[in-house]
């Protein structure tokens, strides 16, 4: 099992290979299963509009039988859509970007200590990479928020932990263990011949690893990187099950204030899907972008 | 350690849990199989409409997906009476969770085995033409064969990760292990941390299990003469 | 061994074909009697693997007319399946199932497609194999042989098709030196037996032996044809004469 996932590197832009002469190298639009960013910057820029089409269309598709009609929903919406903007899907946003700075730093610390020289930390930095990457999601973030303390104390001052802080850790988790994969496999990536030349320069391991080998994989981590951003902004509304008010909380509490009409149930959902689409299409249109400016093969 | 209710919980948990991956696993897969030949139709109608369906459930968050599909789409769907005065929907939570959940793995296997398709050498499919195979036949037992085992790593990936999205169905109130835990968990504070491990390492459990079996499954479909 | 007699069994008038803006083939003709044996060189990119693929109808002709036993191949209505059933064909790369044994390989068509028993296909097999002097080796997987043996159980498949014309597209370019002559004496057995084969080839000594008309192709036409011997000993066009001295 684990020689399986190490061996597979989601984000690494390594073309899978095949050694039967009837097929052509494999070449999905990356490692298959997990490239959002290269498959969603094929996409042509008009489909964020067709996923808004329900919205539009749902008025009139509305059965006329009820005192609260479609239209009344998609008033409720428009008068909502500020709040969800700003202090939902902003809030979402917020919490990404701070998973991802945690996620990446710590991932950094762990995938070099998954190359060093040292048996235990290198098994270690495996075993945590693994253990992280395997796990739902989900529970990591219950598990966050349940193993954590709800305040600390620090000098004898009270430090509440709000619940956010909680689900940006959370998140945090699983990308630190796929940044790790990454920084494994883009070192990995570089030929062994550049650490012979580099050894027989007689330059010492920091410095072949900082001065040679980082700086050349460096460009080649920068699209699977996003990719992962993009995974991770499409995981946020998981959050809501913890009670942070991100955005699909916010909806349920505005529907809840529109006396839980089922009509309302369309509108709302759309838009956030929608949301998310328009902010994920111009990072993936970036990734798509990058990934084939660095595909340079050494 | 545990109380015979919680046991009960854990293990139904479990068994929701397999359940759940299993039809999903299956259903994905059949989407993805359906998908990728119909992406190799002439008909741009047909091309479209693929292209649509991967495009929405790959691209927005599963758990929003599912939360769409139980609640908005859920209140849709007719409803029987079994006893004249409650009103059950024909598509239960759980039929909506394996439903949302195989379309979003389904989503990413057409891909992958649209990409495993396109693999094989067009000169192989050229070699079924020219002794007289259909198109059905040329794919059914050259192109499919092949794209599979081109297949097989990628997919393995996918289906891992729907196994751990399987989760998310916690957020439409199914029964499956997260769901039963945290009940344990809001119910019987002492037992968090035991509960907690125990869920760790059923999944890593779980999903060692189907990484094993593709495995093993990968190892029966090797060509002898290619590969190790 | 000419068969002055025999009967036209393809007959290529005038053919043209483009890629796109590229004129690969330039009105080409040429007829293969039952029986006859026809090699096709020429330089690389002369259009020679279009014109055999045009034979099968795995490429479309644009102008022109080809005639493959009373199959007319600008029909809009092709049988195609009709067609290779007639016509066999053995490609450059092999082309086996590596998925398939070299027996499964052979029974395929003829279970599939021709719905022949089973039973019956399989001791046909089994007599191919012998013939291409590969026994013992049925249940081998393509991958198991090497590009010699991989080629003649690519052979024995297409003849398990009973075809009446055998296609040859390079098939010994891809192979090692050595195993390149394996493979040209199970074709001159083939040739021996009567099968009409057209090949496409570079081996300019098993041109001269074993085929009964030689046609040079530079650049989308046919330069000049003709009997081994005229062919290599009296060409008459320069490019035919500057091509043979490049490769004899």
């Amino acid at each position: 099992m684990a020689s399986r996932f190490s061996t597979s590197i989601p984000g690494i832009g390594k073309n899978g290979s095949t050694d039967l002469p009837v097929l052509k190298p494999f070449a999905p639009s990356q490692p298959v299963a997990f490239n959002t960013s290269a498959w969603l910057a094929n996409l042509p820029p008009w489909t964020g509009l067709v996923l808004l089409l329900p919205m539009m269309i749902w008025p009139f598709a509305s059965h006329a039988g009820g005192n609260f009609t479609m239209t009344d929903a998609f008033a409720a919406l428009i008068k909502w859509m500020p709040f969800l903007l700003k202090s939902g899907f902003l809030f979402n946003v917020i919490i990404s970007l701070f998973a991802m700075l945690i996620g990446t730093f710590l991932g950094i610390i762990l995938g070099l200590g998954q190359i060093s020289k040292t048996g235990i930390i290198r098994r270690f930095s495996w075993f945590i990479t693994q253990l992280f990457r395997n796990s739902p999601w989900l529970v990591l973030l219950f598990i966050v928020l349940l193993a954590f303390p709800f305040e600390i104390t620090i000098f004898g001052v009270i430090i509440m932990i709000p619940d956010w802080t909680k689900a940006v850790i959370g998140l945090s988790l699983p990308i630190m263990a796929n940044i790790s994969e990454i920084v494994r496999g883009a070192v990995l990536s570089v030929p062994t011949a550049q650490w012979e030349a580099a050894e027989s320069l007689a330059f010492t391991r920091q410095q072949i690893l900082w001065r040679i080998i980082l700086p050349q994989c460096f460009k080649r981590m920068i699209p699977p990187w996003m990719n992962w951003y993009a995974i991770l902004t499409m995981a946020t509304p998981l959050c809501s099950l913890l009670g942070v008010e991100e955005i699909i909380t916010l909806s349920r509490q505005a529907m809840e204030s529109e006396n839980n009409h089922p009509e309302l149930l369309v509108p709302f959902y759309s838009f956030a899907l929608g949301l998310f689409f328009l902010y994920c299409y111009p990072i993936a249109r970036v990734t798509m972008h990058l990934e084939r400016r660095y595909s340079v093969k050494i | 350690m545990y109380e015979p209710v919680q046991q009960g919980k854990i293990l139904s948990g479990i068994w929701m849990t397999i359940i759940l991956s299993f039809y999903c696993l299956i259903l994905s897969v059949v989407i993805g199989i359906v998908g990728a030949f119909a992406q190799g139709s002439k008909n741009r109608f047909i091309r479209g409409f693929v292209q649509g369906y991967i495009q929405f459930f790959r691209n927005t968050p599963p758990y929003v997906q599912l939360l769409f599909f139980y609640f908005a789409l859920g209140q849709f769907t007719p409803t029987f009476s079994p006893d004249g005065w409650l009103e059950v929907p024909i598509i239960s939570n759980v039929g909506w969770a394996i439903i949302s959940l195989s379309f979003f793995a389904g989503a990413f296997n057409v891909e992958i085995f649209r990409a495993g398709i396109e693999a094989v050498a067009d000169s192989t499919k050229e070699a079924a033409e020219s002794l007289g195979f259909s198109r059905f036949q040329t794919f059914r037992y050259v192109m499919f064969p092949l794209a599979i085992r081109v297949s097989l790593p990628s997919l393995n990936n996918n289906l891992i990760n729907l196994v751990k999205t399987t989760t998310q169905a916690y957020g439409i109130a199914v029964p499956e292990l997260l769901y039963q835990s945290v009940t344990i968990w809001n119910d019987y504070p002492s037992a968090q941390y035991p509960t907690m491990l125990l869920v760790f390492v059923v999944y890593i459990l779980l999903v060692g299990v189907l990484v094993m079996s593709m495995n093993s499954w990968e190892k029966r479909l090797r060509i002898p003469g290619y590969g190790q | 061994m000419l068969k002055k007699n025999a009967e036209t069994i393809v007959s290529i008038r005038d053919v043209h074909k483009s890629f796109g803006q590229l004129e690969v083939l330039k009105g080409v003709s040429l007829d293969v009697k039952k029986g006859e044996v026809i090699c096709v060189i020429g330089p690389s990119g002369s259009g020679k693997s279009t014109l055999i693929r045009c034979i099968n109808a795995l490429n479309n002709i644009q102008g022109g007319e080809i005639n493959v036993c009373g199959i007319d191949l600008t029909d809009p209505k092709l049988d195609k399946l009709e067609l290779r059933k007639r016509v066999g064909m053995v490609f450059q790369q092999y082309n086996l199932f590596p998925h398939k044994t070299a027996l499964e390989n052979i029974i395929m068509a003829p279970t599939m497609v021709l719905k022949q028993d089973r039973a019956a296909s399989e001791k046909r097999a089994f007599e191919l194999m012998q013939k291409v002097r590969l026994e013992g080796k049925e249940h081998a997987y393509p991958g198991e042989l090497s590009g010699g043996q991989q080629q003649r159980v690519a052979i024995a498949r297409s003849l398990a098709m009973n075809p009446d014309v055998m296609l040859f597209d390079e098939v010994t370019a891809a192979l090692d030196p050595e195993t390149v002559k394996e493979v040209l004496v199970t074709i001159k057995d083939l040739a021996q037996e009567g099968m009409t084969c057209i090949l496409v080839t570079h081996e300019m000594g098993f041109a001269r032996e074993v085929a009964d008309h030689i046609y040079f192709t530079d650049n989308g036409v046919i330069v000049e044809h003709g009997p081994p011997k005229t062919f290599f000993n009296k060409a008459k066009d320069p490019r035919t004469k500057e091509f043979l001295s490049q490769i004899l």
